[in-house]
């Protein structure tokens, strides 16, 4: 499952010697991240975003487990349980806020991740499993971050859930006695609150199992890179460590940098004012929204407000919102051309750029009431990212004329530095 | 095949979508309110932003001196306990003192009937009201709220709540009939429906500050404030003080880790 010429692992130390015999973890932490699995030379800061994302859950696990262990899952206490650990638990308010904010860390880095993956066409052959696999974490992140907003039992934690759960109710006949099942009941209460912190527990250890399978799939090809040409011969690739550890390391400090100031300076922005007021069936806040991370999405579930078929509009958003992901199952096969790097697809990269905007204007629709502008700018969004992925997408793929191509990961670097040290001597 | 499906699927979704757009009045019902809702004023503290900000001893002292003698008629602060106002720059003695002043539920240990005792410095502040339809029967049905975490709690934070304190005012004279104050209602216009249970709470010189201070609405008004942006909470220069010490910590650690990318990579092109 890799390079011909990667590094052969070698233990020289009887003690390693003897562990590689009984159980070669050594071997494959080696052959996966260390000396034994080369990579392209030419990977940007883009690639970075794997690993951080890797830390990021392994922050949320930690910080997590601790946590668990002040917190009490019950409709009655949940809500004065956190404010304990903001108050009395030692360092609580640091390990709150942490995990708090390494939430929307995690999916900071994630889009970027996913973005990365479309603009480079990470998700072509030989690639397509781990695009599959990554659709799936994010799923399972999705479930695992909505129930872990539930938790605080504040008014958006409720009020989420209700809404939410709510989707299901809008399948015809099966939908309601489906949500009672999900809640536990006919609207969330402890029963909800203690399923979804079981659930919640549980969920991000099946995505680091995931994961694993996600970083298996990738050592099979190997990584992509930016050119998209595939590694021919040594002289593309270098060693993951030391090369790719000192510049995820560099990375992982960025990301620390960023994740700090927010956690320590600004930790309630991205959070929501009616969240620190506790969980009452009775008052319904007067605009309910989700986390930003799902603003998009949510914009597209309202963008619906027409009755189309034999369909009403509230089961329109709820379909048109799952597609909306689910779609991105398809997208290795949507996508015909051969071409993966977009810096060699002139016109797919103009759609690319059009796409990341929809995508920001989808998220501040999300966030707004349903007033005017922000009702037509979301139905707008929404038509863009489906004709996107599964019209534009498709056309183009066909139609477009790639520029020329470099024949090697190594001419495309030469190449490079040869026009760097050209307008440097030119500047000079 | 999946291509030709995809196409269709996306075809019934724009045209969902394109019917949607034409069948959405593209003007919004008028909601007369907003016109006369307005933002918060900006309330500055000493504990405000990320540079050197503190605590105003002096003034979260006043504040809560307000708290006790105004607001604690009728809102609770359940999430605060009476040693934590040692934060405050009170000293072991004095807790004790002012936690004495104060009733707290208790048991009777001969008797077990309900009882009260002179509060500790462990009681948290005692609530007002026994419970929710004490509270409710006590204000024409309104439910004033525990106000612990209130400037979290709010949208516009502290600015907020400072501007609700001092934005009591005669409704003006063109305010539609339906949105004059009814019985029991005092207008507001930094309040979302602009007409709350509320009555103006301050009054000028309704508190005698110790340190000579002029209890002017304005004044108790920020000094109630900053006093909540404690409750909220306590830990927040603490935040901001470990922030500075991790921040420059991984500063240096990520210009550690730039250096060493730099220098392994000095011989790759890339």
């Amino acid at each position: 499952m890799s390079f011909p010429w990667a590094k052969p692992y070698e233990p020289t130390h009887p003690l390693m010697k003897w562990m590689d015999e009984k159980l070669p973890i050594p071997r494959l932490v080696y052959n996966a991240t260390g000396p034994g699995y080369p990579v392209p030379r030419n990977l940007n800061y883009f690639w970075n975003f794997g690993v951080l994302a890797g830390a990021a859950l392994m922050i949320q696990i930690i910080t997590g487990i601790v946590l668990a262990m002040h917190y009490a899952a019950n409709a009655s206490v949940a809500f004065n349980s956190v404010e304990h650990i903001m108050r009395d638990v030692n360092a609580g308010w640091f390990i709150r806020y942490a995990h708090m904010n390494g939430a929307s860390m995690f999916f900071i880095v994630v889009y970027l991740h996913i973005f990365r993956g479309l603009y480079y066409g990470s998700y072509k052959a030989p690639r397509e499993m781990v695009w599959l696999l990554g659709v799936v974490i994010f799923l399972l992140m999705m479930a695992t971050a909505f129930m872990g907003y539930v938790l605080p039992w504040g008014q958006m934690s409720f009020w989420g859930a209700q809404v939410i759960t709510g989707f299901f109710s809008a399948i015809p006949i099966v939908g309601e006695p489906v949500r009672e099942w999900l809640l536990g009941g006919f609207v969330p209460d402890n029963a909800t609150l203690n399923r979804f912190f079981s659930l919640h527990y549980l969920l991000p250890f099946v995505i680091l199992g995931v994961i694993i399978l996600h970083i298996w799939a990738l050592h099979i090809p190997g990584s992509s890179n930016p050119t998209g040409i595939e590694v021919k011969d040594e002289q593309d690739t270098v060693p993951f460590h030391p090369y790719y550890t000192a510049k995820d390391g560099f990375g992982v400090g960025v990301f620390l940098l960023i994740f700090v100031a927010l956690t320590f300076f600004s930790p309630n922005t991205l959070g929501h004012a009616d969240n620190y007021i506790p969980a009452n069936s009775l008052s319904t806040p007067a605009h309910i929204v989700p986390e930003w991370y799902f603003l998009p999405f949510y914009a597209i579930l309202k963008a619906f407000t027409f009755n189309f078929l034999w369909i009403d509009a509230k089961l329109w958003g709820v379909i048109a919102m799952f597609a909306s992901i689910a779609l991105l199952f398809f997208l290795p096969w949507l996508d015909s051309s051969p071409i993966k790097s977009s810096n060699y697809r002139p016109l797919y990269r103009i759609f690319f750029w059009i796409l990341v905007a929809d995508v920001l204007l989808l998220g501040w629709c999300g966030m707004q009431p349903a007033e005017q502008p922000w009702v037509i700018l979301s139905q707008l969004g929404a038509i863009y990212y489906f004709a996107h992925f599964l019209v534009i997408l498709p056309i183009v793929s066909r139609i477009e004329r790639p520029l020329p191509m470099p024949n090697s990961i190594t001419e495309a670097v030469l190449a490079k530095h040869a026009t760097d040290v050209k307008s440097a001597s030119a500047t000079a | 095949m999946v291509r030709p499906l995809g196409f269709l699927v996306g075809l019934g979704f724009i045209t969902a979508l394109v019917l949607a757009i034409f069948t959405t009045p593209l003007s919004n019902e008028a909601n007369v309110a907003h016109e006369f809702h307005k933002h918060p004023r900006h309330l500055k503290l000493a504990s405000d932003g990320v540079v050197l900000p503190h605590w105003d001893k002096a003034q979260l002292q006043r504040g809560m001196q307000v708290y006790k003698e105004v607001c604690s008629a009728c809102h609770s602060l359940h999430l605060v306990a009476f040693r934590d106002i040692a934060d405050l720059g009170y000293s072991e003695g004095q807790i004790k003192t002012f936690a004495k002043g104060f009733q707290v539920p208790s048991i009777n240990p001969d008797t077990g009937e309900p009882a009260t005792r002179d509060g500790l410095p462990s009681d948290y502040f005692p609530s007002p009201y026994a419970n929710e339809v004490a509270a409710r029967a006590a204000n024409n049905n309104a439910l004033p709220p525990d106000l612990s975490l209130i400037t979290k709690a709010r949208e516009g934070g502290k600015d907020y709540i400072y501007s609700l304190l001092t934005g009591f005012q005669n409704p003006p004279a063109n305010l539609p009939a339906e949105l004059k104050p009814g019985t029991g209602l005092h207008y507001n216009p930094y309040f979302a429906n602009l007409n709350l249970a509320m009555a103006p709470p301050l009054a000028p010189n309704q508190v005698t500050y110790a340190d000579g201070t002029k209890a002017t609405v304005d004044q108790m008004a920020k000094d109630v404030t900053a006093f909540l942006v404690w409750t909220a909470e306590p830990k927040l220069i603490k935040r901001i003080q470990v922030g500075y010490a991790v921040f420059f910590f991984l500063l240096i650690f990520t210009v550690l880790t730039y250096l060493s990318y730099r220098n392994i990579w000095a011989d790759k092109k890339h």
